[in-house]
């Protein structure tokens, strides 16, 4: 198998470019992108990438795999080669920092934009505070994000407007504290978001719930937001 | 918001005045006069209706290309000049919709 790694050290390189290396594969064994990427790396001690849990849990080595956003520790092989190449780039939209490491500050200002913990004044009464298993389960679907930014950074609109746009995954987190009846602060949130950009340019392409390694819908949570804006509104 | 619905409600007045076009052309199309054009359109629900469309068709065109502006002109002085142009333009042709319809008689 051909694999093209981006490359860029912006200590010694003046631009960026594409490192071909031959990997060879044992044919029964079908090992993760990430497992490749650590081949490599046993060579080539300078190769730079995230990577912590290797189990699709931690979010850090989300890449570009020929073209699809994914993390590649839990992307297989066999899934992603295709005419006996893989291609892994910097996932895109964000500056690179170096080879396939990028700089999230943009997508995690975001994240702090929409007020990721619970809001609520009341007094809790001595012990927790408490949920239905139906106001729980609405839950589902939107707790689960790791925050690997595959998704934002595959959404054309996050690319244009990361300054005024959320992006599917600071959304998906906007509607899972919208959605949860321990949070009080409904109506603040609403009103911040209630603007031409930030929920508004979402055009729903759904690149978003096509790259999700969390398998969430983020385009379904954006759908939500914008049903309680009008309901707001009206 | 208030442009998310009107794109959405203009998208809905423009759809019903193409179907009523492409219905009123597939009934009288091949041997169609000028006079039975005019009779049609200077009816008066069809003067409100033509009229509500060209307006329709105005805030569709101005929401959709100052959307399209803000994703990919970059440069502040290229979008402002870009939207100035098209809100002129949408401007001139309201302005002369309106008085096409208003000498239809």
């Amino acid at each position: 198998m051909l694999l093209s790694i981006y490359r860029y050290n912006p200590e010694t390189d003046s631009e960026p470019y594409m490192q071909d290396e031959e990997v060879s594969l044992i044919a029964e064994k079908d090992l993760m992108v990430l497992d490749v990427l650590n081949l490599i790396k046993e060579k080539d001690q300078s190769l730079s990438y995230r990577r912590s849990c290797r189990e699709g849990v931690c979010g850090s080595d989300g890449v570009n795999m020929n073209g699809t956003n994914g993390l590649a520790c839990i992307t297989p092989i066999s899934e992603v080669v295709t005419n006996g190449k893989l291609v892994v780039r910097p996932l895109p939209g964000l500056p690179v920092i170096r080879d396939l490491v990028v700089d999230m500050s943009i997508f995690y200002k975001q994240y702090q934009r929409i007020k990721p913990y619970l809001q609520n004044s009341s007094p809790t009464g001595g012990h927790e505070r408490l949920q239905s298993p139906e106001d729980r389960a609405k839950l589902d679907g939107l707790y689960e994000c790791i925050l690997c930014a595959c998704c934002s950074t595959s959404c054309p609109s996050f690319w244009w407007n990361p300054e005024k746009f959320v992006g599917p995954s600071g959304l998906l987190q906007a509607y899972r504290f919208l959605a949860d009846s321990r949070d009080e602060a409904m109506g603040t949130r609403l009103a911040e978001l209630d603007d031409p950009f930030s929920v508004f340019r979402c055009r729903g392409i759904m690149n978003c719930v096509s790259v999700c390694p969390k398998g969430l819908n983020p385009t379904k949570a954006i759908g939500h937001i914008r049903d309680m804006l009008l309901s707001r509104a009206t | 918001m208030a442009d998310w619905i009107v794109q959405r409600f203009s998208a809905l007045i423009l759809a019903a005045y193409t179907t009523v076009i492409v219905v009123w052309l597939a009934v009288y199309g091949t041997e169609l006069t000028f006079a039975q054009w005019q009779g049609f359109i200077g009816q008066t629900w069809m003067k409100i209706f033509t009229l509500l469309t060209i307006l329709a068709l105005a805030s569709h065109a101005w929401i959709g290309l100052w959307t399209v502006a803000t994703d990919y002109l970059k440069k502040r002085l290229v979008r402002v000049v870009f939207l100035g142009f098209v809100a002129v333009s949408l401007v001139v042709y309201v302005v002369w919709g309106i008085i096409i319809l208003w000498r239809f008689d």
